[in-house]
């Protein structure tokens, strides 16, 4: 039996009777942590807990609640988010909303850019195997060079050229998160069977018709995986281009005051802050996918 | 009845070079085929059925010989849009619905009246009702039949299909058969079949083309001269049992069993 050309693009299953086991991960990591917090704050908390006393109440409370430790108890992070989300308005320096919102936004240009960079270079590997010859060994070559070394050249050149704030940040997100687009798209255009390709040939279709009508509606499902992958790297590419630039604004910068000051408590709400906006992101992009395929046809 | 050549081919030949030497898919190959005719072309795997199939479809090109379709180089009737394609496989797209997949070739060639094209070719194939439905939600010979609907949604005089029922059961495919019989029938196209079943060959052609593989050649031509209308039951009498007697002599007569 002959299986059917393309295969029908299955929905992602949704996350049912999950809450368990993650709820059971997330307890385990706690405890975990607030044991190593500990030994590992030891350094700090050493001469307090003996000058209190040194009893077991003593080693928890310093342990757990040190204005600088070596790593911070969960409890401490998160009274700090609280502090930095809602106790602040959303426009102080001091809210890490703020901080959010200027990383995002230079996220998103980033992604959007990035992603319309990539899907462009896929299809034109696609159709010329030139191009796929000449393009895809720099394609891989510009992902082995570190960011980090990149990333403040470009942050320079361009600022030498009157760019800065916004685009030179998005710039570093794109450059990070055409990548997989591109490896997916490739993959993805090239998707459909020969059937479906010689059923266009019997009707003397043209390449636009082919590509609109035959490859990118293959591609979907292989794009929505690349762009999933692509959103969060391009808020690590925001991040990273506001580490070498001293931002002001943004959870880079807020990684690097922290650094700056030793305020390890601030750091970790930063990258919370930036955990949430990542996973948030990721999230976003599946419903995306979910509407999209389903208005596709895809199997519930 | 004088009718007009649509497919001419004088020594038709294709040879494939692998890695493994040469493979003489088709070798010297002589048919006509005229306007109005159901040809068949049957033999065991490798005899070249489905290449000369894609040569007359110019999906395939013709290493020698000269190949005509309505008079014209197989490349210009591609072109000029001569024929509508049936695969083995239904290869619809399974993003859009039945009367979009229908609705493809009419977008491609920017045809009018789509929607009277749809409504009438999916009533051809008896499948009215269900317009809105994604392929994954119609059975296999379902799914075969909007393939064939959309083949003839922009009106070729000359149909291809290339074992359209090959993955289908035997019951399926004897409805099918009857349906093709009487579509066929009822539009007056051309039809070039290709299968591995002697009785869908006999059942369905005017015509039988008897092919044998290495080199993929013809070996025998069966006129079958049965009426145009037929049932199923035609299927037991002595003519029928007559002509799938000699396209089976031909195939055993062709098969090299030294290899």
């Amino acid at each position: 039996m002959k299986t059917e050309a393309a295969a029908v693009p299955s929905l992602p299953a949704r996350g049912e009777g999950q809450a368990f086991p993650v709820a059971v991960i997330c307890l385990v990591i706690l405890v975990v942590w607030y044991i190593a917090a500990i030994p590992m704050n030891w350094v700090v908390t050493e001469s307090k807990i003996a000058a209190a006393g040194g009893g077991a109440a003593d080693i928890l409370y310093y342990s757990w609640n040190e204005q600088r430790p070596v790593i911070p108890a969960p409890h401490q992070i998160m009274m700090e988010l609280w502090n930095a989300v809602f106790m602040v308005k959303p426009w102080a320096v001091k809210s890490l909303l703020y901080h959010g919102w200027v990383t995002l936004s230079s996220t998103l240009l980033g992604f959007v850019l990035g992603s319309l960079f990539g899907i462009a270079l896929a299809i034109a590997i696609v159709h010329s195997t030139f191009l796929s010859k000449s393009l895809m060994p720099w394609i891989v070559a510009s992902q082995t060079i570190p960011i980090l070394a990149i990333a403040p050249m470009v942050i320079v050149v361009l600022g030498s050229l009157g760019f800065t704030g916004l685009l030179p940040k998005s710039l570093i997100s794109m450059y990070l998160c055409f990548f997989p687009v591109t490896i997916g798209m490739v993959k993805g255009l090239t998707s459909p069977d020969p059937m479906q390709l010689d059923l266009m040939r019997t009707y003397n279709a043209s390449a636009s018709d082919v590509l609109w009508k035959l490859r990118f509606p293959s591609s979907v499902p292989f794009l929505f995986t690349s762009l999933k992958v692509a959103v969060a790297i391009a808020l690590t590419g925001a991040i990273v281009g506001e580490l070498p630039t001293g931002a002001v604004a943004g959870i880079g910068a807020r990684l690097l005051q922290g650094s700056y000051y030793g305020q390890t408590v601030q750091i970790w709400a930063a990258l919370f802050m930036g955990s949430f906006l990542a996973a948030g992101l990721v999230w976003l992009v599946g419903v995306a996918e979910r509407i999209v395929l389903k208005r596709m046809g895809a199997r519930p | 009845m004088t009718a007009a050549a649509v497919i001419e081919a004088r020594d038709v030949s294709l040879t494939f070079q692998t890695a493994d030497g040469p493979v003489y898919a088709l070798s010297k190959v002589n048919l006509t085929v005229t306007e109005g005719e159901f040809v068949s072309f049957i033999g065991p795997s490798g005899c070249g059925k489905t290449t000369l199939l894609r040569v007359i479809a110019d999906l395939e090109q013709a290493t020698d010989g000269r190949i005509s379709v309505n008079g014209m180089s197989p490349q210009d009737a591609r072109l000029k849009r001569a024929y509508g394609y049936v695969f083995q496989a239904p290869a619809l797209y399974p993003w859009r619905t039945v009367e979009r997949n229908v609705a493809l070739p009419l977008e491609i060639m920017g045809l009018d009246d789509a929607a009277g094209r749809i409504r009438r070719n999916l009533e051809l194939v008896n499948l009215a009702g269900f317009e809105k439905k994604f392929p994954w939600q119609l059975s296999g010979g379902m799914q075969q039949r909007v393939s064939i609907a959309r083949a003839l949604a922009f009106d070729p005089k000359l149909l291809l299909m290339d074992e359209p029922f090959g993955a289908l059961d035997e019951i399926v495919r004897d409805k099918l058969n009857q349906q093709l019989l009487e579509l066929w029938d009822r539009t007056g196209k051309t039809v070039v079949f290709v299968t591995h079943s002697i009785p869908e060959a006999v059942f369905l052609s005017t015509r039988i083309v008897v092919m044998s593989p290495r080199p993929g050649r013809i070996i025998d031509i069966i006129e079958t001269n049965f009426p145009r209308t037929r049932t199923l039951d035609m299927r037991e009498t002595p003519e029928f049992l007559a002509v799938a007697h000699r396209v089976r002599e031909g195939l055993k007569a062709g098969h090299s069993y030294e290899d």
